[in-house]
């Protein structure tokens, strides 16, 4: 027969104080428990499409002149014919302090070229850095060969051109070796050709227009690597695109925010529940206490008593409102995430987290109640008695 | 000196007008084996002086102590050790906690005694065979009869061997043959050398005693001694039960 003993006893036989202990500390961590996992969870998601987006860095040439297109129209070729980055100094991105950062670099050459008579833009490009870097293309045909192109949708639409067909370029034939699904992108508009064919047909050997960099974006500090890459090419423009997981980092920042704001609540209404019930308890049993204390139960000992019992729903709290809220996490999520596949995993950091988060706000809210039973006047019980 | 002494005792509820005087200047001394009665009518302050010599009522004045300990002189934690080691309660109502067995009440005094669990389960098992509930010890409280919890509570009052026992009315919710048999067993205990307070306001009890205190209005108005049965008679002008 020991203290916790009685504890044990005392919560078994006042089971419906116990059970609303239990079920004040329970919603309190379930939902903070459900709130922070989905939170990791959508970041895990946006991470993952963070990586699913494909080229998130842009390096361009430096240029004073002024973009002259604007929501998909052009006034001109002007900007395809300025200066050009050199393909040679593109070896110093694999040097930056974040290279191992680097899934995968594009260099791309632009160039207008003319098929029967109308102006059209060639692309030459780094097929197998495409699947990386452009991870949504879905290609009808084969990857072209030295003499081949690929058309976007647009382009073989108003070419009239189809897989297999030929198109005269400069003086050289070419064979359409696929054709692109459509993107809903300029990619639909373009021809796509090997970067050194392309380099070729438009006498830029040696030049890239632009490169598009993927870079692992788990927690890498892509603003770090978008500085030193501008420091490793000098005469370039780098610029990081990330404008639409910015704005879905800011919506989830703003859910985080709120979802904390929740959580404390919660935790105030819990632990306002325990101490109100703790209270109740000790008053209901004063007489108890008063018997304890005439058998030589010291103040510490009926303190100890009372934070034992809640210590035990407080720990039982920590145990169930973490699995509640790790399996309201995994039905909640779906509705939540964009559909990416993530899976809620067991966080022991968030599991501890909650265990230790219950006991404590079930201990701290105890302590008034239990010095409270503490104080009781014995000689005032037992005459209640 | 005395093992139990009372020294001008003064225990005052309350202030001005509304202050009532329940203990008002008692003094007294009970040596060690003795087995005293403490009798008097309805709110003369006996159970207040029960409280006081229990160490659970600081005295508004005066000095108490047992065997030379001065018990208001010591502190909380210290009066709770002087009531674990020196004192055995029984009180009218038995006080059981209903939710523990019968076996664990009478662990209960035992509880905060660092001693490992089965000498303190040999304990209560041997002073639940002194009362002769050895059969029932893993009952609640509520299944066994009112005779039976009493005999639970002197079990629990007696289990840590304390050497006095201070009980408030045992044989208030009695029956006579029960009364009886508790009387016999406080009786028992005093020839084993317990020092036993007994408040009660029924004579035949306090014909067990050795000693009379009568209270009345807080103070002490007889204190005479008790040659078995027969005596009450010229005490009280009352007969002995049948």
């Amino acid at each position: 027969m020991t203290l916790k003993d009685i504890a044990l006893r005392n919560i078994r036989r006042r089971k419906a104080k116990a059970g609303f202990v239990l079920a004040g500390l329970l919603i309190a961590v379930s939902t903070a428990v459900a709130l922070l996992g989905l939170i990791e969870a959508m970041n895990r998601d946006i991470q993952k499409n963070l990586e699913e987006y494909g080229a998130n860095i842009l390096i361009l040439p430096r240029t004073e002149n002024l973009s002259l297109t604007y929501g998909g129209l052009s006034l001109g070729g002007v900007s395809f014919e300025m200066q050009e980055i050199r393909q040679a100094d593109l070896v110093r991105v694999k040097a930056i302090k974040n290279a191992a950062n680097v899934a995968a670099m594009g260099p791309t050459v632009l160039g207008a070229i003319e098929v029967d008579d109308r102006k059209v833009l060639l692309a030459g490009i780094d097929f197998q850095a495409t699947t990386i870097l452009k991870p949504w293309w879905q290609v009808a045909g084969t990857v072209p060969s030295d003499s081949g192109v690929l058309l976007g949708s647009e382009a073989a639409r108003i070419l009239a051109l189809g897989t297999g067909d030929h198109l005269k370029v400069n003086g050289s034939i070419l064979q359409v070796s696929g054709l692109l699904a459509p993107t809903g992108s300029q990619d639909d508009h373009l021809v796509f050709a090997r970067l050194d064919t392309a380099q070729s047909l438009l006498h830029k050997e040696g030049r890239v227009s632009m490169v598009e960099v993927a870079a692992l974006c788990t927690a890498c500090p892509i603003e770090a690597m978008v500085s030193q890459i501008s420091t490793a090419l000098p005469g370039t423009k780098v610029m990081a695109i990330q404008q639409v997981v910015q704005g879905r980092m800011e919506t989830l920042d703003h859910f985080r925010k709120f979802s904390y704001g929740v959580a404390v609540v919660l935790v105030l209404v819990g632990s306002l529940v325990v101490l109100v019930t703790m209270m109740g308890s000790v008053r209901e049993r004063t007489a108890e206490i008063g018997i304890f204390r005439a058998m030589g139960f010291r103040r510490s000992h009926v303190i100890r008593i009372v934070l034992l019992e809640a210590g035990i729903i407080s720990a039982m709290a920590g145990v169930l409102g973490y699995l509640i809220g790790f399996g309201s996490t995994k039905v909640a999520l779906p509705f939540f995430s964009a559909g990416n596949g993530i899976a809620v995993i067991f966080d022991p950091l968030l599991a501890a987290g909650a265990f230790a988060a219950a006991v404590i706000m079930g201990l701290a809210s105890s302590v008034y109640p239990a010095l409270l039973a503490a104080r009781i006047d014995p000689s005032d019980a037992l005459r209640t008695l | 000196m005395s093992y139990i002494q009372g020294e001008n005792l003064i225990k005052q509820y309350g202030t001005g007008d509304a202050a009532v005087m329940a203990v008002g200047g008692m003094s007294f001394r009970i040596q060690m084996g003795e087995f005293v009665a403490v009798m008097g009518e309805s709110g003369s302050g006996k159970s207040t002086l029960l409280s006081v010599m229990g160490a659970l009522n600081t005295p508004t004045s005066g000095q108490y102590s047992v065997d030379g300990l001065e018990v208001y002189q010591l502190k909380q934690d210290q009066r709770a050790d002087f009531r674990r080691e020196f004192l055995g309660f029984v009180f009218q109502s038995f006080h059981l906690v209903p939710y523990l067995t019968i076996l664990e009440n009478v662990m209960l005094p035992l509880v905060t005694v660092k001693t490992n669990g089965r000498t303190k389960r040999s304990m209560a098992e041997d002073a639940l065979s002194r009362v002769g509930l050895n059969g029932k010890a893993h009952r609640l409280p509520s299944q066994v009869s009112g005779g039976e919890q009493e005999r639970v509570a002197i079990a629990r009052a007696i289990v840590n061997e304390p050497p006095i026992l201070l009980a408030d009315e045992p044989s208030g919710n009695l029956d006579s043959k029960t009364t009886r048999e508790v009387m016999d067993l406080f009786r028992s205990l005093n020839q084993d050398g317990m020092t036993i307070v007994m408040v009660t306001h029924s004579p035949e009890c306090a014909g067990y005693a050795r000693r009379l205190l009568r209270i009345s209005d807080g103070l002490l108005v007889e204190d005479i001694p008790i040659n078995g049965p027969e005596s009450k008679l010229e005490c009280w002008g009352i007969g002995v039960m049948e």
